[in-house]
C-alpha cells in the first residue's frame, strides 16, 4: 500500500478541546447546471491543491445544459484518500430547488453556507449556518455584463469558503490565472468577486472553528487531471493517427482533449500539414467502421464512446475479431441505456466488452484504475491491438474519466512503437526468394498471430481479401467446416498468447491473509481507503486489482491462495465475478463473494468496508473482528446500518450483498 | 507426352504479343477470381467494365483498395483486381470503412461496390455522410431493385407500381440515389445501365479521375428475381426506357488529343484536374452537367415521364476532397515513422507542467 495512504478516520470528527479538523473534510457545492459554477469550484480545488494538500473534485451533474441541479464535491484529505466520501462536511447551497433536500441530507454538525434569500437556517438547528447575500455582493462589482454577474456570484462563494477555511487568497489568484491563462480581464473581475466574498465573511460571518486547511507539502510536483485527458495524452504519445468518434457523455472529453494536443504537437514542421485525422462521425457505427478501415490500411486508429455506442459497435467489433484488424476502443462507462442517469458512473460494460458481438468472440480489455494508467494503458492498447491484430477495449468510467484526480507527472514512454507483424514489399520479396508464400491467416510462429500486409503494398503476393468468418489460411472464401474450425482454434490460441502479454494485476496487502479482494478500475481509489478501514477492524486482506482481460494466470493463483475472495464492483449483476466464474474452474468460483454498488454515484470506501465486514461476520469460524475500529478508525456497525447512505436525495443506496450470484 | 496421344485437331495459334497498358500491365493483371453470381447477372457486366476501365486508364492494381458491404453486388470485388487488397465489410457500412482507409492512406484509389439494399436502406446513413464529406472514392451502386441473396424482397429503389416476381406491387416511392446525391452536394453523380458497356466504361474512367466522392448508380438487372414483366429494373424495361443524356468520351491526359471535328454547340468538353478531358456529345436537348439546378430538374422531369436517364448527371470541381479539408499530410498516415507521430519528451514535460 502506498505510503500516501496511511490510516485515517472514516469520518471527520471534532477533536477534543474544540480543536479544528485540519485538512480532512469534504465540501459540496450545490448549484444549477449552466450557472458557471465550474470555474468557482475548480478555483477552490486548485487553490487547496496548490497549498500542498491532497484533494479531488467530482462533478455530479445531470443530463442537461442549463437549469437542473448539479453538485460538485471536493474532498480534502491530508492522508491522500480522495475517493468520494459519504458524508458532506461543508455544504454550499446556491440552488433553491435542492437546497431544502440538500440540508436535510446533512449529518448533524455539518456546516452550511447558503445564498441569503433561502433562509435555510430555519430548517434545522443542528447545522452551523452561514448566510451570505451572494447576488447583492456580485451586484456591487462595477462595469460587468449582467450575465457575467451571475457567474461572479459563484466566485463570491469561493471567497467566502476560502475565508472560512483559511484558503490563501494568493492561491485563489494563482488558480484563477491558471484557468483563464492570458485573459487578464477575466482574472481581474474574478479576483474582485472572490475578494468581495472574503471581505464579507471577515466583516459579517462568525469564525468557522470546526474545519480549516493548513499548508502541507504533499502535492509538490503533482498534477491534477481527468482520466479522459490522461488517455488523450496516451493516444498522442502512442502515435495514434486516426480518431473517429461520435459525441456521447462521458466520453466526449477524451477526443476533445486529443484535438488541441494534436493541433499543437502533430503538425509537420515543414508543411504545416496534419499527421492525424480526427473525424466526428455520423454515429458510433461509422466511428468503428472508420477505425477498422483505417487500421486495416495501417493507421493507428481509435474511437471513444460509452455503453450505448458499444452496443452499436457490436457487429463491427465481431468483424474486427474475425478479420483480425486492430482497433482501440475507449469505453467510458456510464449508467444504462437512453435517458435517466447517463451522466452517472457505473462499471456496467465489463461483460459486454469482453465478449461483444455474435458467434464466438473474445476481446482484450484493459481496465485502468488511475489517471496514470489511463495514460499508460492507452499506449499499451495500441501496442496490443497491433500486436494481436484485434480490437482492444479500454474500459474507464465517468468517475475516472471526467473527474479530477491527483497524480505524479506521467513518465515518457521510451519503448519504441511496435507495429506488429506487418510485411512490407521488401519482406515479401525475401519470402519469395526463399520459395515461400505469404498467407494472411497462417500461424507461422505458433503464437496464433498471423502476418498481414497493408493495402498499397507493391508486390504481387501482398494482396488478400478481408472478410468475416468464412476464410481459409490464404484468406480465400471458404465454408469448409475444417477451415472454419482451424481458424477458430487459432483465434483462441491467439487469445491465449494475449493472456501472457496483457498488463498483470496490481497486488498489495497481506500475502498470508485468508481474505482476498478483487476489484478493477475506478474502484481502486476507495478500495485503498476501505482496506485500511477493514484493517482497523482487524480484517487482514490481500488485494488484487485486475487490469486486463483475458485474465492472467496470476488471478487464478491469487484466488487459490485465499479462503474467500470479495469481488467489489460497481454494477448490479456482478459482472466481474461472472467473468471470473466463466474463465476459471469451479473450485475457484466457489470462493468468490460479491460486493456491489450501483446507485450511479462513485462507490465510497465505507460502503465497501461495511459490506465486507458484514459478510465476514457471517462466516462460521471467521475471526472476531472488533466493533470499534480503534481511535479514529471505522465506526460502530449499528450506527452504520441505520444511516441513510448517500447525500443525493431520493436515490436508493444501491449497495447490497450478493454472496455468490 | 505419351506417343499414343493424337495430334491436336487444330493447329495451335501462335501467341500474339499481349496488349499492355501504360504501366506495362496486361488486362489479366486487372482480373479477379471467377464470379459465383447467376449467369447473366448485370453485376458481372459491371465487373468486366471495371477491369477494362482500370486497365485502360492504367491505374496500378497495387494502389487500389476495393471494398463492399453485403449482398450480391458486394461479392463482386472478389471478381476483379486480384492484385488489390479487398474488404468485405458489414451490411450498409462500407462507406465508413472506405473513409477510414482513405484517411490512413490518401494515396489509395478506393473503389466501393454496394447495392441498392446496401446503400438505400441499411446503409443510407453512411451513404449520405460519405457524400457530405467528399471522401475520394468511386462508389458504385449495382442497382437491381431487389434483395437477391435473401430471395427477391423489394429494395428501397424499387419503382412505384413495379411488380415482384410473386406478383406483389410496390406502393412506395423509390429512393433515387442520384437525385439524393446531387441534393447532398455530391461532386460526381452518374447513372448507367449494365448493358451499356461503352457508356459504363467511359463513366468509370471519369470516376477514376475524380478527386472526391464519385457516386455511380448502375441499373443492373437481377436475372433471377427481377427480370420479369412488370419489373422496372429488367433488361427489357431498361432498354426500352433508357435515355442517354449524351454520348461520352473520355480522353486520358496521356492519350494523343484528337482534334474535334464536330460542329460547335454539339460537344461539351470538361477538363479534369490532371488534364484529361470529358467529351460529351449532344444527343437530344443540351445538358450541362455542372449545373446543379438543371441536373435536379432534368432528373425530376425524367421521373415524371418514366424515363431512365443515363450519363454524367452532375460534376462539381470546386469542393475539396475530405483529406484536403482535414489538411492531411500528403504521404500515408499509415506508414509515418515514430519520430513523426510520437512527440518528444519535452512536449510531454510541457503538457505535465501545465497540469501542475
Amino acid at each position: 500500500m502506498s505510503s500516501l495512504l496511511a490510516t485515517e478516520p472514516a469520518r471527520s470528527k471534532p477533536q477534543a478541546g474544540g480543536q479544528p479538523i485540519v485538512n480532512d473534510f469534504s465540501i459540496q457545492v450545490a448549484t444549477m447546471n449552466g450557472s458557471g459554477s465550474q470555474t468557482s469550484n475548480n478555483t477552490l480545488m486548485r487553490a487547496i491543491f496548490q497549498m500542498g494538500i491532497p484533494v479531488s473534485g467530482k462533478n455530479l451533474f445531470p443530463s442537461n445544459i442549463q437549469g437542473l441541479p448539479t453538485w460538485f464535491t471536493i474532498r480534502v484529505n491530508k492522508d491522500g484518500y480522495v475517493s468520494r466520501k459519504k458524508e458532506i462536511d461543508i455544504l454550499v447551497c446556491m440552488n433553491p430547488e435542492t437546497a431544502v433536500e440538500d440540508v436535510k441530507a446533512l449529518e448533524s454538525g455539518a456546516i452550511c453556507v447558503y445564498n441569503a434569500p433561502l433562509r435555510l437556517n430555519k430548517i434545522r438547528t443542528d447545522i452551523e449556518f452561514f448566510e451570505v447575500p451572494f447576488a447583492k455582493l456580485a451586484a456591487t462589482i462595477p462595469d460587468v455584463d449582467p450575465k457575467i454577474r451571475k457567474y461572479l456570484a459563484n466566485m463570491c462563494y469561493t471567497g467566502v469558503v476560502a475565508e472560512l477555511l483559511h484558503i490563501e487568497m494568493a492561491e485563489i489568484e494563482r488558480s484563477l490565472q491558471k484557468q483563464f491563462k492570458s485573459k487578464v480581464k477575466a482574472v481581474g473581475i474574478n479576483v474582485t468577486a472572490a475578494k468581495l466574498g472574503i471581505d464579507y465573511a471577515q466583516k459579517n460571518l462568525p469564525k468557522l472553528t470546526r474545519y480549516r486547511v493548513e499548508r502541507m507539502n504533499k502535492t509538490a510536483g503533482k498534477i491534477i487531471i481527468e482520466g479522459n485527458a490522461a488517455a488523450a495524452i496516451g493516444c498522442l504519445m502512442a502515435g495514434c493517427t486516426v480518431v473517429a468518434w461520435y459525441p456521447i457523455t462521458p466520453s466526449s472529453s477524451l477526443p476533445e482533449s486529443f484535438i488541441p494536443l494534436a493541433r499543437k504537437y502533430r503538425h509537420d514542421p515543414q508543411t504545416g500539414k496534419a499527421t492525424y485525422a480526427i473525424v466526428q462521425a455520423e454515429d458510433e457505427l461509422a466511428s468503428i467502421g472508420m477505425v477498422l478501415g483505417a487500421s486495416w490500411a495501417g493507421a493507428r486508429a481509435m474511437t471513444s464512446t460509452s455503453g450505448p455506442g458499444i452496443s452499436l459497435m457490436s457487429e463491427f467489433v465481431g468483424l474486427g475479431y474475425y478479420a483480425e484488424i486492430p482497433a482501440v476502443i475507449f469505453d467510458i462507462q456510464r449508467v444504462g441505456p437512453s435517458t435517466g442517469l447517463p451522466t452517472r458512473t457505473m462499471q456496467g460494460d465489463l461483460l459486454k466488452a469482453a465478449y461483444l458481438s455474435h458467434g464466438d468472440t473474445k476481446h482484450i480489455v484493459l481496465i485502468p484504475g488511475t489517471v496514470q494508467e489511463c495514460y499508460e494503458l492507452a499506449i499499451e492498447a495500441f501496442e496490443l491491438a497491433e500486436k494481436f491484430q484485434t480490437p482492444v477495449f479500454v474500459l474507464s468510467d465517468l468517475d475516472l474519466g471526467m473527474n479530477n484526480w491527483m497524480a505524479d507527472p506521467f513518465p515518457y514512454i521510451d519503448k519504441p512503437i511496435q507495429r506488429g507483424k506487418i510485411l512490407s514489399a521488401d519482406d515479401l520479396a525475401k519470402i519469395k526468394a526463399q520459395g515461400k508464400v505469404f498467407e494472411r491467416y497462417r500461424d507461422v510462429d505458433g503464437d496464433g498471430i498471423p502476418y498481414r500486409t497493408l493495402p498499397g503494398t507493391e508486390h504481387p503476393m501482398a494482396s488478400y481479401f478481408t472478410r468475416g468468418s468464412g476464410h481459409n489460411e490464404k484468406a480465400i472464401y471458404s465454408e469448409n467446416p475444417e477451415d472454419y474450425v482451424h481458424n477458430l482454434d487459432r483465434l483462441a490460441k491467439k487469445m491465449e498468447t494475449a493472456r501472457t502479454a496483457v498488463p498483470t494485476p496490481v497486488v498489495s496487502g497481506n500475502t498470508n491473509a485468508d481474505v482476498g479482494i478483487i476489484a478493477c478500475g475506478s474502484t481502486d481509489s476507495p478500495m485503498q481507503e476501505a482496506i485500511d478501514q477493514l484493517s482497523a477492524h482487524g480484517v487482514k486482506i490481500e488485494y488484487l486489482r485486475i487490469r486486463a482481460f483475458p485474465f492472467t494466470q496470476s488471478v487464478q493463483t491469487f484466488i487459490e491462495r485465499k479462503k474467500r475472495v470479495y469481488v467489489v464492483e460497481q454494477n448490479r449483476d456482478a459482472q466481474l465475478l461472472k467473468m471470473l466464474k466463466i474463465e476459471h474452474v469451479p473450485e475457484v468460483a466457489l470462493k468468490l463473494r460479491s460486493v456491489l454498488h450501483y446507485n450511479g454515484l462513485p462507490v465510497d470506501a465505507r460502503s465497501i468496508s461495511d459490506e465486507i465486514l458484514k459478510q465476514e461476520r457471517r462466516i462460521p469460524g471467521a475471526p472476531v473482528y472488533s466493533d470499534n475500529a480503534g481511535e479514529g478508525h471505522g465506526r460502530q456497525l449499528s450506527e452504520l446500518e441505520r444511516k441513510t447512505p448517500g447525500q443525493m436525495p431520493g436515490l436508493p443506496t444501491g449497495s447490497k450483498t450478493c454472496p455468490t450470484p | 507426352m505419351p506417343d499414343t496421344m493424337s495430334p491436336p485437331a487444330k493447329p495451335i495459334p501462335m501467341p500474339r504479343p499481349e496488349k499492355t497498358n501504360r504501366l506495362g500491365l496486361a488486362a489479366d493483371a486487372y482480373k479477379g477470381s471467377e464470379s459465383t453470381l447467376c449467369s447473366g447477372c448485370g453485376h458481372d457486366s459491371i465487373t468486366s467494365q471495371i477491369i477494362k476501365a482500370l486497365f485502360e486508364t492504367g491505374v496500378s492494381p497495387y494502389s487500389v483498395a476495393k471494398l463492399s458491404g453485403i449482398g450480391c453486388s458486394s461479392k463482386t470485388p472478389a471478381y476483379f483486381l486480384s492484385l488489390s487488397h479487398g474488404f468485405n465489410a458489414v451490411h450498409g457500412r462500407m462507406p465508413s470503412v472506405a473513409t477510414g482507409a482513405n484517411l490512413a492512406n490518401r494515396t489509395l484509389n478506393v473503389i466501393g461496390v454496394s447495392g441498392d439494399g446496401d446503400t438505400a436502406s441499411i446503409g443510407m446513413g453512411q451513404f449520405v455522410h460519405l457524400v457530405r464529406r467528399n471522401t475520394k472514392m468511386i462508389y458504385i451502386i449495382e442497382n437491381n431493385g431487389v434483395y437477391g441473396l435473401t430471395k427477391g424482397q423489394f429494395s428501397a429503389t424499387a419503382d412505384m407500381g413495379s411488380a415482384q416476381k410473386k406478383g406483389d406491387i410496390n406502393e412506395m416511392i423509390p429512393i433515387d440515389c442520384c437525385g439524393l446525391a446531387i441534393e447532398l452536394g455530391c461532386t460526381f453523380v452518374a447513372r448507367s445501365f449494365s448493358a451499356d458497356m461503352k457508356q459504363l466504361c467511359a463513366l468509370l474512367k471519369i470516376a477514376a479521375h475524380h478527386p472526391g466522392t464519385a457516386v455511380f448508380d448502375v441499373v443492373s438487372p437481377c436475372v433471377t428475381f427481377n427480370n420479369h414483366e412488370g419489373s422496372t429494373k429488367s433488361y427489357k424495361y431498361a432498354k426500352d426506357h433508357e435515355l442517354p443524356l449524351h454520348e461520352i468520351d473520355f480522353i486520358e491526359q496521356f492519350e494523343p488529343q484528337a482534334p474535334v471535328d464536330i460542329p460547335a454547340g454539339e460537344v461539351r468538353e470538361i477538363e479534369m484536374y490532371d488534364g484529361s478531358k470529358i467529351r460529351l456529345k449532344k444527343l437530344g436537348e443540351d445538358y450541362d452537367p455542372v449545373n446543379r439546378k438543371s441536373a435536379i430538374d432534368t432528373l425530376e422531369k425524367a421521373r415524371r415521364e418514366n424515363l431512365f436517364l443515363t450519363g454524367l448527371l452532375y460534376l462539381d470541381k470546386t469542393r475539396r476532397p475530405y483529406a484536403e479539408q482535414l489538411n492531411l499530410i500528403d504521404e500515408p498516415l499509415a506508414t509515418l515513422p515514430q519520430e513523426r507521430v510520437r512527440p518528444p519528451k519535452k512536449a510531454l514535460d510541457e503538457i505535465m507542467t501545465a497540469l501542475m
